[in-house]
């Protein structure tokens, strides 16, 4: 981080934010404070120029049509793509996921141009899938099994160059008949789980924010929203979380 | 009614009879089940017991069975009404209201907002009142940018049916406006997240900033804020001649229902019953199916406050008793409220600091989760009583989402 400053873009809340994605920022708020790191949060409307100097950018859930503008707006402003050649985290969920793929289906179904930061292609499935989802993250991004909650009908495969987030123990995720969720590609990351995903995840907040600074953060006590973790694995798996 | 077909006859007698019956056994008032059984029988019994009278639908995404009980009771000098007033929106609802009404010449139907086309369609309504759209329960229902958009194909096939529409909010405005005749009426906006964009194009909405001045225009094209007939202003309506009636007579708390009583003054006004005739019959209306109603337990009196979306959160606050007065909040994630509570993220719960607040409900720690992440001080409750024992006796604000409030009321049901 080169600043002293976290800061963290909400891309196009105007577009993207259709139920409870402001959790997120949030979370990354709440999680850098009690490490002592200051944050500056930009709301970024869909009329303004992506500032190339966030350290974390953040895209939310939306209808097909304000799905089909964000990415319009986004390939012609062209400042996300900058910040993430510069090295910033990316962390979208839901429709937000999709469009930093390469392309996804818009209104009619239809194949339409994504940024192209995350190797994944994306059509509209066969059917919607709605409810709680868990999933176990790829070892090597040491987050324990994540909950969330997934309202969708996409269909997402992966490419050479990115690589699964998780596989799915219950729910459908990427519905890519691997079991795969999500992706991530370098710093930028990907999910199904959709609106406040870091919520009920305190460990994937960390691992964004561990991107963000560069170094490792001291532990802190998740409180609600480690309990609500539990409670939430409990509830769709029946036992104890693993 | 006696013109009916034998077969449709059938349809409503036995209709009826499943009603009864429903009810005796305990499950609720039976309109849903009577109203399945008549359309099983004849599929057309909508149409056919819409037909010779005058209807009016109400939809919305808040506060459609607030307007729809304001309009029916401002109607009363017309004759008889029939209406859904226990909020049984869908098409099985509408035929056991107009079944058990069959002398009335007019009706007033509260439509979820998914049904409008059909609901129009099948009765041919004389009116809609369209109020507004936000957010709400997404895993089960439509995306309102979508809806809006089949709200304006059904008006544009219904020529012969007059608009009230809410003119400050640009979805609704939208969605309205294919319709032939409209009256366009200033009722405000509170929740405005989900309207920062041009419904038309997808450009930026500039608006106004503050309570009272509503109006938006979009930036890269035509389309803007109608000019309105009605408006609602510094808790007055003015009428398209510029008369004013002030709500101070209005029994329903909060902005929300002065807006509600606004739409519902426009909507009688149409059917020739000036505002002076219909406040003093809107004035009459203390609570809505258990909505606003007070309740007694353990020698507290218990306000019961129902929101089930952000932008009924952001009205059930402007009615609280302002702090430190306490406060119950009671999460459930059933069918009927969601199954997803992610919207709580979308309320700013900030506004609760300086409060006392008791947190219950089966989705309790999503909600413990939510405050702490506000810095809104709180105590959680396995059960709401444990949290009526700690307050002081006194006045005590509840808030719940659907089934959460359904829990409390049938629990403390003693109306006070």
């Amino acid at each position: 981080m080169s600043s002293d400053r976290l800061k963290i873009v909400w891309i196009y809340p105007d577009l993207l934010s259709t139920y409870g994605d402001q959790g997120n920022t949030i979370v990354l708020e709440r999680r850098a404070a009690l490490r002592g790191i200051p944050t500056e949060t930009v709301h970024l409307r869909s009329d303004e120029p992506v500032p190339p100097d966030g350290h974390i950018y953040l895209l939310g859930g939306g209808e097909d049509r304000p799905q089909i503008l964000a990415a319009q707006r986004l390939r012609a402003d062209g400042g996300l793509t900058r910040a993430v050649e510069n090295g910033a985290v990316v962390f979208a969920v839901c429709a937000g996921f999709q469009i930093i793929g390469h392309e996804f289906g818009g209104d009619e179904g239809q194949p339409l141009p994504g940024l192209g930061l995350l190797d994944i292609r994306s059509f509209r499935g066969q059917r919607r899938a709605v409810g709680e989802v868990v999933s176990d993250v790829a070892s090597e991004l040491r987050v324990p099994r994540v909950t969330g909650f997934e309202n969708h009908q996409g269909a997402t495969s992966i490419g050479p160059n990115a690589r699964p987030f998780a596989r799915v123990v219950s729910g459908i995720g990427n519905a890519d008949g691997q079991g795969f969720e999500g992706a991530y590609q370098g710093h930028v990351l990907g999910t199904y789980m959709h609106g406040p995903a870091l919520v009920r995840n305190p460990a994937l907040a960390d691992l964004l924010l561990t991107w963000a600074v560069g170094r490792e953060l001291q532990p802190v006590d998740d409180s609600w929203a480690g309990r609500l973790r539990e409670e939430r694995l409990a509830a769709v798996l029946g036992a104890a979380p693993a | 009614m006696s013109d009916l077909p034998l077969r449709s006859q059938l349809a409503v007698a036995l209709g009826r009879t499943a009603a009864k019956m429903s009810r005796m056994a305990g499950k609720g008032d039976g309109s849903v089940i009577g109203g399945k059984v008549g359309l099983r029988l004849d599929p057309e019994l909508l149409t056919r017991l819409s037909r010779d009278r005058k209807l009016v639908l109400v939809s919305a995404t808040n506060g459609k069975t607030t307007t729809t009980r304001l309009i029916t009771s401002a109607m009363t000098p017309l004759g008889e009404v029939a209406t859904n007033a226990f909020g049984a929106n869908m098409p099985t609802g509408h035929v056991s209201a107009l079944a058990s009404a069959p002398a009335a010449r007019y009706g007033v139907l509260e439509c979820d907002e998914k049904y409008v086309p059909m609901v129009l369609r099948e009765t041919g309504a004389n009116l809609v009142a369209l109020m507004n759209l936000s957010r709400d329960q997404m895993d089960r229902a439509a995306e309102i940018w979508l809806l809006a958009g089949k709200w304006r194909k059904a008006l544009a096939e219904s020529p012969g049916t007059h608009v009230i529409a809410n003119c400050d909010d640009p979805l609704v405005t939208w969605g309205a406006a294919t319709a032939k005749s409209v009256t366009w009426v200033a009722a405000g906006q509170h929740w405005r997240e989900d309207s920062w964009c041009c419904p038309e194009c997808g450009g930026p909405l500039d608006r106004q900033e503050g309570e009272e001045n509503s109006d938006w225009a979009c930036r890269q094209c035509h389309f803007r804020r109608p000019r309105p007939d009605w408006v609602l202003h510094n808790g007055a309506v003015y009428d398209p001649h510029g008369r004013a009636f002030p709500l101070d007579t209005i029994q329903l708390p909060g902005r929300a229902n002065r807006s509600n009583a606004a739409v519902a003054l426009a909507v009688v006004a149409q059917f020739g019953v000036p505002p002076e005739q219909a406040l003093p019959l809107l004035a009459t209306v203390k609570s809505v199916a258990g909505r606003y109603t007070s309740v007694e337990a353990q020698g507290r009196t218990l306000r019961l406050l129902l929101a089930k979306n952000p932008a009924g959160w952001l009205e059930a606050f402007d009615v609280l008793k302002p702090a430190p007065s306490p406060l119950i909040l009671s999460i459930n994630a059933q069918g009927p409220d969601g199954r997803d509570t992610s919207w709580l993220w979308d309320v700013d719960f900030r506004l609760l600091r300086g409060r006392p607040v008791w947190v219950g409900g089966e989705r309790r720690i999503d909600l413990a989760a939510r405050l702490e992440a506000a810095d809104v001080p709180f105590t959680l409750v396995d059960d709401v009583e444990q949290a009526i024992l700690a307050v002081q006796p006194g006045h005590l604000d509840v808030i719940a989402n659907y089934t959460a409030f359904q829990s409390i009321r049938t629990r403390y049901g003693r109306v006070v």
